[in-house]
């Protein structure tokens, strides 16, 4: 089943298209990662789906229900905010009991039942405390088990590890994968750093100037970009410009190639081109040999067993053809 | 200059600021004195003799309560209308923008800033050109003038930080608008409330001036006090009476400021 659904969907800010004719449909139990640069509009996207802003224009679904005017006090949807948002004159055990206090649940049923979310969240007995008095990295994990405590069908995790540091991020990184495993709710989170989108997530919409640039599961977006934009923003990939395309003897549009499938000298079946050294460094478990060839500047993996070529050396550098891949020309 | 502060000032500032001081406040100790004194024509020093009984003449003086029921219901009321006004346009230049924002946050301190005899004038004219009579409910009006302002001021302070994300949580976690005010926004600015409505009230129970030109034959407590003043017989009465005014108006400012303190601080420690 479809647990959000947008046809079409824009939102204008006057003269500003925050988000331009979206569509987009998420699986239920799928973990969809929402990926661009500030200002991408995928924010604005996570904020159509809670209720805090309506459409200029498009339909929205979630789980087949028409979202358009529903306040987001009506919306089986919960979010966990980028600054967390805890309620700072309420403990944290109140903090997690709220949607249930607000719904009419019992006390004692609801303050249960925060427990078991604290619990969930590896933060049991931290309910009589302030927010005031958590660090950074357990104030996300009450907003998580504030949200979760609700059973929405639809979490969404608004940049919830971007103010964590690196370490405390890849643990939450795991452990917000294996929570939704667990608990099998569709996860809509937004990021702007592409490692995290592409080890966490199932799929990938890659947001720039409200559109999507392209959707796709992990490998796709970062094995085969759509564009130009996206080959930038995920990957390391060699984005080469349509006239060497074509000397190479493709299509005359851009495309993009992945240092990894590059390799020095020639083979069978492999398409071949000449450069000359202007870079390398080594990274430990490789040589990065950038060379110059037709005006464009290609970049490639040299295992880091053979010693790389000396700047300034001519060199022929080879791939297999299915490795490149034309991308939209556009951008 | 953190090491100023242990260098001790001059004798002879210290002597001009504790004059200073004195001056500030000897005349509110003398009203007390003379509250005791057994001259009630004229206040002559020191009073030759010491009595309680001005207690009892006050207590037992109907035009007293009469000015005191008024003078409270004043207050009480005008407060009570800067509550609700005063909040709804701090939440409404605090959490929108809108076009003439700032203008209208300035229309609002402005009756604060202006001269009381001005926001008078002005309102007793205004009265008559429209034709309506005198009361307790002009001299309400009067008072809200200034009341709104006070309270606004500590809202909209308190508003600005209450972050905008708590609110859009409390939606999102399923309570409606009324159960988000209730539950998140009130908490977070009800000691700036409170503290803004204490302030409010004691402004209105010593207000003189603007009282002057919207009440009609009534008299608040301030205004009955200037009356006696020119009375020559029973003047320690109003001496008692000015003791109380100072008491039930200084008891609410000191809470006011504790409130707003402690409120800075429960505020603070959430970011």
């Amino acid at each position: 089943m479809t647990a959000v659904l947008f046809q079409q969907v824009s939102r204008h800010f006057g003269a500003v298209r925050a988000v331009d004719s979206v569509d987009l449909a998420i699986a239920e139990g799928e973990f969809f990662a929402m990926l661009g640069p500030s200002g991408s509009g995928k924010t604005t996207c996570l904020r159509l789906m809670a209720g805090f802003e309506q459409p200029t224009s498009g339909h929205i679904e979630i789980f087949g229900e028409t979202a358009e005017g529903v306040p987001p006090y009506r919306r089986n949807v919960n979010t966990v905010f980028q600054d967390y948002a805890l309620f700072p004159h309420l403990s944290i055990l109140e903090n997690v009991a709220y949607g249930l206090m607000v719904k009419g649940v019992g006390k004692a049923e609801r303050l249960k039942a925060a427990e078991e979310a604290l619990a969930m969240v590896k933060l049991p007995g931290y309910g009589a405390r302030r927010p005031g008095q958590l660090s950074g990295g357990q104030r996300q994990r009450v907003a998580l088990a504030r949200a979760l405590v609700n059973r929405p069908r639809v979490l969404l995790l608004d940049e919830p590890l971007g103010a964590l540091d690196l370490k405390l991020r890849e643990q939450m990184q795991e452990e917000l994968k294996s929570l939704q495993k667990s608990l099998g709710i569709t996860f809509v989170f937004v990021t702007h750093d592409q490692g995290e989108a592409l080890s966490m997530a199932d799929r990938i919409a890659v947001f720039s100037d409200g559109r999507i640039q392209q959707l796709g599961t992990p490998e796709e977006v970062y094995k085969r970009p759509k564009t130009r934009f996206v080959a930038d923003f995920v990957g390391s990939s060699n984005v080469l410009p349509p006239d060497f395309v074509r000397t190479l003897g493709f299509g005359d549009s851009y495309a993009s190639l992945r240092p990894e499938a590059i390799t020095l000298g020639d083979g069978p079946g492999r398409k071949n081109f000449a450069g000359r050294v202007v870079a390398t460094s080594f990274l430990g478990a490789a040589n990065r040999v950038t060379v110059e060839a037709a005006g464009a500047r290609v970049a490639a993996m040299t295992p880091a067993s053979t010693a790389p070529p000396a700047l300034g050396e001519t060199v022929t550098l080879s791939f297999l053809p299915q490795d490149l891949h034309p991308m939209d020309g556009a951008r | 200059m953190r090491s100023d502060r242990n260098t001790s000032a001059p004798l002879g500032l210290k002597i001009a600021a504790g004059l200073g001081l004195a001056f500030l406040h000897l005349p509110i100790l003398l009203i007390f004195l003379y509250a005791f004194t057994t001259e009630e024509k004229s206040y002559q020093f020191p009073p030759p003799g010491y009595t309680l009984k001005w207690f009892a003449v006050t207590w037992n003086r109907p035009d007293v309560w009469e000015a005191m029921g008024l003078s409270v219901r004043v207050a009480s009321i005008s407060t009570a209308v800067a509550l609700v006004l005063g909040t709804l346009c701090a939440a409404a230049v605090s959490r929108t923008k809108f076009f003439g924002r700032e203008t209208i946050s300035l229309l609002v301190i402005l009756p604060i800033a202006l001269p009381g005899i001005i926001t008078g004038i002005a309102l007793r004219s205004a009265f008559s050109f429209a034709e309506i009579p005198f009361s307790f409910w002009t001299i309400v009006l009067g008072h809200a003038t200034f009341c709104v302002v006070v309270v606004y001021n500590n809202a909209v302070a308190r508003f600005r930080r209450v972050s905008g994300s708590l609110i859009e949580a409390s939606m999102d976690l399923g309570a409606d608008s009324f159960q988000t005010f209730r539950y998140v926004i009130l908490p977070n600015i009800g000691t700036a409330l409170l503290a803004g409505g204490m302030l409010a009230f004691a402004l209105s129970f010593d207000e003189v001036i603007v009282t002057t030109f919207t009440a009609g034959q009534q008299s608040t407590l301030p205004i009955w006090m200037l009356e006696e003043l020119v009375r020559p017989r029973q003047r320690p009465v109003t001496n008692v009476v000015a003791m109380v005014v100072v008491l039930v108006t200084f008891l609410p400012i000191l809470g006011a400021y504790y409130l707003t303190r402690d409120g800075d601080q429960v505020a603070g420690a959430g970011k």
